[in-house]
C-alpha cells in the first residue's frame, strides 16, 4: 500500500492509502462523515485533490481499493479490465485525464472505445477533480444505446420511466395511475411498478396486467415489477410475462450479499430472460437500480468513500447488458446526502460515472421529507442532467410517490425538460404516441378529454 | 384563482379514478407545468412534513399529559436537530450525563416516548398510547417509569432498557412524514434489549397509529400488548413472534 503526499500553503499532508486519499478528495456529504472517511477540514480536502491529481492511472490497477481476494467485485473489475482499450490514456494521471476528457480529441467515439479500459475507481477519481459543470460537458458526449421494445439513449431523446405505484397493489389503483402517465406522454424507458410484497402471486398479477395494456395497445414499451432477482427467475420458470429482470445492485460483494444476490445469480437471471426473447428492436434485458450510500447502509464499504463504492457497482451492472440502469439518488436520507446541494451533486457524479463505463445512466431524481430539499432541487437537477444528456429519468404522479413515501419527479417535469431542451421521447414511442393522437402539431403531448380511447385502460378496471 | 375549463366528463373520469388510488392523478396542466392549485397543494403537504421534522420536542406537554404516570427525561448524544438528521449513530446513544438520570429496578417493561421525525405525532398521540396500553396489561407486570427522550432514534430504546433493568421496552416513535400524513406514531416493541446488538430484525412494529384516520388507540394497545405476552412466552421478539394479524410493517426502520 503506498502512501500520497502534498504541500499546499506550506502544510504537509500525507495519506496513508489510495482508498484515504479518494475519500479525503470527494466534495463534502454527510454519508462520509458518518462513516469517518472525509477530510477533516477544507485545506486537507484540497491537499487531497492536490495528490489525486498526480496519480498515475495505472495506479488503480495494482492497488486496489478492496483487496482482491476478498471481494468479488473487485475481481470482476481487475479481470475483465481490458488493456487496449485503456491504451490511449493509460500513461496518464488523473488530472491528465480530467484534461482530456474535456478536450475535443474525447468524442463520443473516443469515449465509447474507452469505457472498457476504464475502471470505476478511475472514473471516480476523475470525478472528483471535476466541477459540475465538467460533469455535464463531459457525460453530454458520451452516447451509450441500448433498446428492448424502444430505443433508449439516442442523441436528443429523453425517455421515462411510469412509476404507477400504489401501497396495496391495487389493480384499479395502478391502472388509473398508468393511464395518468400514458395520457401525459410517459412510459417509454419502462413501466416499472415497486410493488407492495415481493410474493410471486402479487408480482405476477401486476405483470399480467401491464402485459395486457402493453399487448392491447400494442405499446411499443417494456414493464418491470421490481421484485428480487430470485422471484423473477422463478416467475420466468412458471411462464410469467416478464420483459425485464430487476435488482438494486452495490459496489462490494459483502452489500450485494446484504440485497440477497451474487454475480452467478445475476447471471442466471442475465440469461434466461435473453431466451424468452420478448424484445423487438433489441435484446437488453436488466433493469438495475443503485444509489450512493447503500454499501455503507449495510455495513459493507470496507473503508471506501460512498462515491466511490456507488461507481464500483456500474462494473457490476456492465457486465449483464442492462437496458436501463439508475441512481435513486435522494431517497437514503439525509445521513448520507443532507441537502440538495449534496444531492444534486451525487446525481451528477453518478451520472458521469456510469456514462463513462458504457451504461445507459438514468435518475431517479428524488428526495425524503427529512432531507433539506424540495420541488425547487428537482427542478434543478432535472435541468442540468437533462443537458448533461441523461438517459432516462422516473416520474411518478404529481412527483409524489404514495407507495415509497417519497418525491420524485413529475410527468409535468418530464414534459417541461423535452420542450425547453427540445427532447423527444424514444423513436418507437413517439411514433405510437403519434398513431393515437397524443402528439400535437410541435412534437409536444397534446392534452386529451375523456373520450379518448386510451381512458378505457381506467374506466375497465375501476368500473 | 382563474382555472381553465375543463369538461364534466373529464371531472367524472379522474373523480371516478382517484376512488381506487390516492396518488396524484388527473392534476390537469398550464403549458407544461402543474396548474397553480396543485402546486400550492403539493408546497403544503411539504410543508406540514418539514415541520413536523423540525419542530421542536416538547416534554412538559406529554408529561402533562400523563399526569399521575412517573415520567424521566433523557437526552441522545444528538446535540441538536441537524446533528441528528445527519448522525443516526448519535440518536441511539443516550446522552452520558443523563444515562445517570434514569432509575434502576426488576421491570417488566419501559414504555420510552421518542421524537424520531416527527415531535408532532408524539405530542398528539404518545400519552394516549401509553395510557391505553398500561390499562390493559395484567395487574402484576411492573412497568417502569415512562422515559421521554429527546433528538431519539428506535435503538436509544435498547440503551434504556439496559440501563434501567427493563425485560421489554416499547418504543413510541415519530414516524418521517410523508406527503399524506405528518403526526404517524409507530411502535416498536423489543424483549431483551442489548446496546449493538439487537437489530430491527428483533423488533416487532407497530405503524401510522394517528386516529381517526389511521390505526386507533384501543387496536393498536390492544396488539401491543398481546405481543408483549406473546414476547414472554417466547422468550424473545422479532421476525419469530406474529401478531395473529398479518397488517405489521416487514422493514421497521428507524
Amino acid at each position: 500500500m503506498s502512501a500520497y503526499t502534498s504541500t499546499v500553503s506550506g502544510e504537509r499532508h500525507r495519506f496513508d492509502s489510495l482508498a484515504r486519499l479518494l475519500a479525503a478528495a470527494s466534495p463534502e456529504r454527510s454519508g462520509d462523515r458518518l462513516a469517518g472517511l472525509a477530510a477533516s477540514s477544507a485545506r486537507e480536502r484540497v491537499a487531497a485533490r492536490w495528490a489525486l491529481a498526480e496519480v498515475p492511472l495505472t495506479a488503480f490497477l495494482t492497488e486496489p481499493v478492496i483487496p482482491y481476494e476478498s471481494d468479488d467485485v473487485t475481481r470482476l473489475i481487475l479481470d475483465t479490465h481490458d488493456p487496449v482499450a485503456f491504451a490511449p490514456v493509460a500513461g496518464m494521471t488523473v488530472g491528465e485525464l480530467r484534461e482530456w476528457l474535456l478536450s475535443e480529441a474525447a468524442d463520443a467515439t473516443a469515449l465509447a472505445a474507452l469505457a472498457p479500459g476504464l475502471t470505476p475507481e478511475m472514473t471516480a477519481a476523475v470525478s472528483k477533480l471535476m466541477g459540475n459543470a465538467d460533469l455535464v460537458a463531459v457525460a453530454r458526449k458520451v452516447r451509450v444505446v441500448t433498446a428492448f421494445r424502444s430505443t433508449i439513449g439516442l442523441p436528443g431523446r429523453l425517455a421515462t420511466r411510469l412509476q404507477p405505484n400504489h401501497p396495496t397493489d391495487d389493480p384499479a389503483g395502478v391502472a388509473a395511475a398508468l393511464l395518468d402517465g400514458l395520457l401525459l406522454g410517459s412510459g417509454d424507458a419502462v413501466i416499472g411498478i415497486n410493488p407492495a410484497t415481493d410474493s410471486p402471486r402479487a408480482v405476477r398479477d401486476l405483470l399480467e396486467l401491464l402485459d395486457g395494456v402493453i399487448t392491447r395497445y400494442s405499446i411499443p414499451t417494456q414493464s418491470c415489477v421490481l421484485c428480487h432477482v430470485t422471484t423473477s427467475v422463478d416467475l420466468m420458470e412458471r411462464g410469467a410475462p416478464v420483459d425485464l429482470v430487476f435488482q438494486s445492485i452495490a459496489g462490494t460483494q459483502a452489500a450485494n450479499a446484504s440485497f440477497g444476490v451474487t454475480l452467478d445469480l445475476l447471471g442466471e437471471a442475465h440469461q434466461a430472460a435473453q431466451e424468452l426473447n420478448r424484445g423487438t428492436v433489441g435484446r437488453n434485458v436488466m433493469y438495475f437500480e443503485t444509489g450512493q450510500g447503500s454499501a455503507l447502509s449495510a455495513d459493507a464499504h470496507h473503508g471506501v468513500d460512498q462515491q466511490t463504492v456507488e461507481a464500483r457497482a456500474y462494473a457490476v451492472a456492465r457486465r449483464y447488458d442492462p437496458l436501463l440502469v439508475n441512481t435513486v439518488v435522494g431517497f437514503i436520507g439525509p445521513e448520507y446526502l443532507y441537502d440538495g446541494r449534496q444531492i444534486l451533486r451525487a446525481a451528477l457524479e453518478d451520472h458521469f460515472c456510469g456514462k463513462l463505463l458504457g451504461l445507459p445512466m438514468g435518475l431517479d431524481i428524488c428526495y425524503t421529507n427529512h432531507a433539506d430539499a424540495d420541488d425547487d432541487d428537482v427542478a434543478t437537477m432535472l435541468t442540468m442532467l437533462g443537458v448533461a444528456g441523461a438517459s432516462f429519468v422516473i416520474c411518478t404522479p404529481g412527483g409524489d410517490d404514495i407507495m415509497l413515501n417519497y418525491q420524485s419527479a413529475s410527468y409535468h417535469d418530464a414534459l417541461y425538460l423535452r420542450e425547453v431542451l427540445g427532447l423527444r421521447p424514444a423513436p418507437e414511442f413517439e411514433a405510437w404516441l403519434g398513431s393515437i393522437g397524443l402528439l400535437d402539431e410541435h412534437g409536444g403531448i397534446r392534452e386529451v378529454t375523456a373520450h379518448h380511447p386510451l381512458t378505457a385502460i381506467g374506466k375497465e378496471l375501476a368500473a | 384563482m382563474t382555472q381553465l375549463p375543463v369538461s364534466t366528463d373529464d371531472l367524472a373520469l379522474w373523480s371516478a379514478l382517484r376512488r381506487h388510488t390516492q396518488a396524484r392523478i388527473g392534476l390537469g396542466r398550464a403549458g407544461s407545468g402543474l396548474p397553480t392549485r396543485h402546486r400550492l397543494e403539493l408546497q403544503s403537504a411539504h410543508a406540514a412534513a418539514r415541520d413536523a421534522v423540525h419542530s421542536p420536542f416538547d416534554p412538559d406537554t406529554v408529561a402533562a399529559a400523563l399526569t399521575g404516570v412517573p415520567t424521566v427525561r433523557v437526552r441522545s448524544a444528538a446535540p441538536d436537530r441537524l446533528t441528528y438528521l445527519q448522525r443516526p449513530d448519535l440518536g441511539r446513544r443516550l446522552h452520558p450525563t443523563d444515562r445517570a438520570h434514569l432509575p434502576t429496578g426488576e421491570w417488566d417493561v419501559v414504555f420510552v416516548i421518542a421524537d424520531g421525525l416527527s415531535s408532532r405525532a408524539v405530542h398528539e398521540h404518545a400519552a394516549s398510547m401509553v395510557r391505553a396500553t398500561t390499562a390493559l396489561l395484567p395487574a402484576d407486570w411492573r412497568v417502569a417509569p415512562v422515559v421521554l427522550a429527546e433528538q431519539a432514534r428506535v435503538a436509544l430504546g435498547d440503551d434504556v432498557a439496559h440501563t434501567m433493568g427493563a425485560t421489554a421496552v416499547v418504543l413510541l416513535v415519530g414516524e418521517r412524514p410523508g406527503m399524506s400524513a405528518a403526526d404517524s406514531l409507530g411502535a416498536y416493541l423489543t424483549y431483551g434489549p442489548k446496546p449493538g446488538v439487537t437489530t430491527d430484525a428483533d423488533r416487532n412494529c407497530l405503524s401510522n397509529i394517528r386516529p381517526p384516520l389511521g390505526l386507533p388507540y384501543d387496536t393498536a394497545a390492544a396488539k401491543l400488548v398481546a405481543l408483549l405476552r406473546g414476547a414472554r412466552e417466547l422468550g424473545r421478539s422479532g421476525v419469530s413472534l406474529k401478531d395473529e394479524s398479518d397488517a405489521l410493517p416487514r422493514h421497521p426502520s428507524d
